[in-house]
């Protein structure tokens, strides 16, 4: 429209525009030259992600070239789409693909609502001090370290750990926890479960905090019970802040972290343990395969992309046109 | 609240913190037990479970820790790693928020934009991998320090922090003849110590745990934080170099393994544990300026 707009204008008016261009360059360029100091300030921040963020971006053209390290990424010689070709119909590619996708679908569905229980649950308590203490609890796996939680998982469940103790009392004997791939999933999503609940709940406590009392005595008066009103007043209140959350974990479905399951891994549960990222490390930092590595990844971050758009665009529809974006 | 609970309230009410106090259970009865196992002779650990008697009690795992040498490197490494980390993200992150919070910076939405795409793209493990490479920073410290420097998120809270600032000071330094600069420095940096400090807690707790960018980056053993000893110790069962080799039998070297496994545990666990229950207010608030955007 505007182009139209702007051929039917006078060629005088077109200069003047100009001008105005011009002279709004000028006064950019004397903000610069008078405000240098505060340009230098935002200056390290933006050389790093120029550095560690924009120029890897750039080297990931090496996924469809056969990379040397020799000829460096400017020299290696382009090869289109091979190496994505090479994944597709690699044979691990489905298992690693649905491992992947299983992992953290299955860890969204199961792990998303319990913080919102708990925030429900954590509501009703009215003495301060007790829930605070509670919070103080339930709060702390946060701050342990994945390498901790995972060698703790190792300990509890090794064949004389406590778990299989308890197993071996009432089965006869003990579980292969670890070495079972049926078993992968789940340790992974329960102890994710036991680590993160607490911690995610504290949006979702502070948006209640929030609630009108008013809502409350109005429902008690009209006979409500405590369960009613929080399901009828606490958890609609919830509703944008869930839709944001689900939004944020759904689109990351496929980004889910490399550290816990790598961890997580044995030589005998790989079958249900590989999953992309930590494929993307094998085939790139330890087989040095780096063009086929790096085109794995890209794979991967095409794929979320697409996910956060089409998750997005669900939500909005179901939550009466509130998404993220 | 004085309303007074009906019946079925009451009954509610009772079900809600049985619920509760099963998930207070849940979450303190595997960590006090490590804590507890860590003092058992492992047999009895392994025959009678935790007990209570005293004379079962033994220090030798972290006797054994404590004088291991790679352990106590990788503790040093780690304070180092994450004070620094902090240090270094606090200041470029803050740095790069205060114009971008300023009224009228030329280029603001640019930038912005440039961050922002960093938060939704990636160039992936290997294109990383490579300029930290060509930058010769492999099995250096800085690989650590520097390439995750710029944390978009900490730039975002930093500004909205900045702007909640009311504009009037910036007005009454602005006609006392202040620079930007100098409003900075002497009017908001003083203002913004809540921020800056949930900021470099959250660098510093994060830089701790964190093991992934000393495994790829750092192949010298001498300079593995924490994490990495951790690591081999709980995942690999590499019990530190010389730390239970002069032990004679094999299951003398089991059993000693397994308790250094609890003892170390507790001690890369404890600066945080004991830390974070002071914190926990800043570290909340962090989480609700996050979610806020």
């Amino acid at each position: 429209m505007q182009e139209i707009v702007n051929v039917q204008k006078e060629p005088a008016i077109q200069i003047h525009a100009e001008k105005k261009a011009a002279s709004k360059l000028k006064k950019n360029l004397e903000y610069i030259k008078k405000n240098y100091h505060l340009y230098l300030l935002v200056a390290p921040a933006i050389i790093l992600t120029i550095i560690f963020k924009y120029i890897p971006m750039y080297g990931a053209i090496i996924a469809f070239k056969d990379f040397s390290t020799i000829k460096g990424i400017l020299g290696s010689d382009w090869v289109g789409l091979d190496n994505f070709t090479k994944f597709l119909s690699s044979p691990n590619f489905a298992d690693i693909f649905m491992n992947t996708l299983k992992l953290s679908f299955f860890g969204l569905i199961v792990g998303f609502p319990v913080p919102i229980i708990l925030s429900l649950m954590l509501n009703q308590l009215r003495r301060a001090a007790i829930k605070k203490n509670i919070q103080l609890v339930l709060y702390a796996p946060n701050f342990i370290s994945v390498v901790v939680i995972v060698g703790m998982v190792f300990i509890f469940l090794s064949p004389t750990g406590p778990i299989n103790q308890l197993v071996s009392f009432i089965a006869g004997k003990p579980l292969m926890f670890m070495s079972n791939p049926d078993y992968f999933r789940s340790i992974y999503i329960i102890s994710g479960i036991w680590q993160a609940a607490g911690w995610s709940s504290i949006i979702y406590v502070a948006a209640l905090a929030n609630v009108d009392p008013e809502l409350h005595n109005a429902a008690t008066i009209d006979g409500a019970n405590i369960l009613q009103r929080m399901i009828h007043i606490d958890l609609p209140t919830l509703k944008p802040l869930m839709a944001v959350t689900f939004i944020l974990a759904a689109g990351g479905i496929m980004s889910i972290g490399f550290e816990k399951a790598y961890l997580m891994q044995t030589s005998m549960n790989l079958p249900s343990s590989e999953i992309l990222p930590t494929y993307v490390y094998k085939v790139g930092l330890q087989s040095g395969d780096y063009a086929y590595s790096t085109a794995v990844g890209l794979f991967n971050s095409v794929i979320n992309v697409i996910l956060l758009i089409v998750v997005n665009k669900i939500v909005k529809k179901l939550n009466e046109g509130e998404g993220l974006y | 609240m004085n309303i007074k609970h009906t019946r079925i309230d009451r009954i509610i009410l009772s079900f809600n913190n049985i619920f509760l106090c099963i998930a207070v259970l849940v979450v303190l009865v595997p960590l006090v037990y490590v804590v507890l196992a860590s003092f058992m002779d492992p047999t009895v650990l392994l025959n009678k479970g935790i007990s209570f008697n005293f004379s079962d009690w033994s220090f030798k795992g972290y006797q054994l820790i404590l004088s291991n040498d790679a352990m106590v490197r990788g503790f040093i490494n780690s304070i180092l790693y994450s004070v620094g980390f902090a240090v270094i993200t606090v200041v470029v992150c803050i740095f790069a928020a205060y114009p971008l919070s300023v009224n009228g910076f030329v280029g603001k939405n640019f930038f912005m934009t440039l961050f922002i795409i960093t938060m939704f793209f990636g160039g992936g493990l290997i294109p990383t991998y490579l300029v930290v490479k060509d930058l010769g920073m492999l099995n250096t410290p800085w690989a650590i320090l520097i390439p995750g420097a710029v944390n978009v998120w900490n730039i975002i809270l930093a500004r909205t922090y900045f702007k909640s600032i009311p504009y009037e000071l910036h007005e009454a330094a602005k006609v006392d003849g202040a620079s930007d600069l100098l409003i900075f420095f002497k009017i908001v940096l003083p203002l913004s110590k809540p921020i800056i400090f949930v900021l470099a807690m959250y660098a510093f707790v994060g830089q701790w745990n964190s093991y992934f960018d000393a495994m790829i980056y750092l192949e010298d053993p001498k300079l593995h934080p924490l994490q990495l000893v951790l690591r081999s110790i709980l995942i690999q069962n590499q019990a530190g170099p010389g730390m239970i080799s002069d032990q004679q039998s094999m299951a003398e070297l089991k059993k000693l393994s397994e308790m250094i496994k609890y003892s170390s545990i507790v001690i890369s666990s404890l600066p945080l544990m004991v830390m974070y229950p002071f914190f926990q207010k800043y570290f909340e608030k962090g989480v609700m300026a996050g979610s806020l955007k």
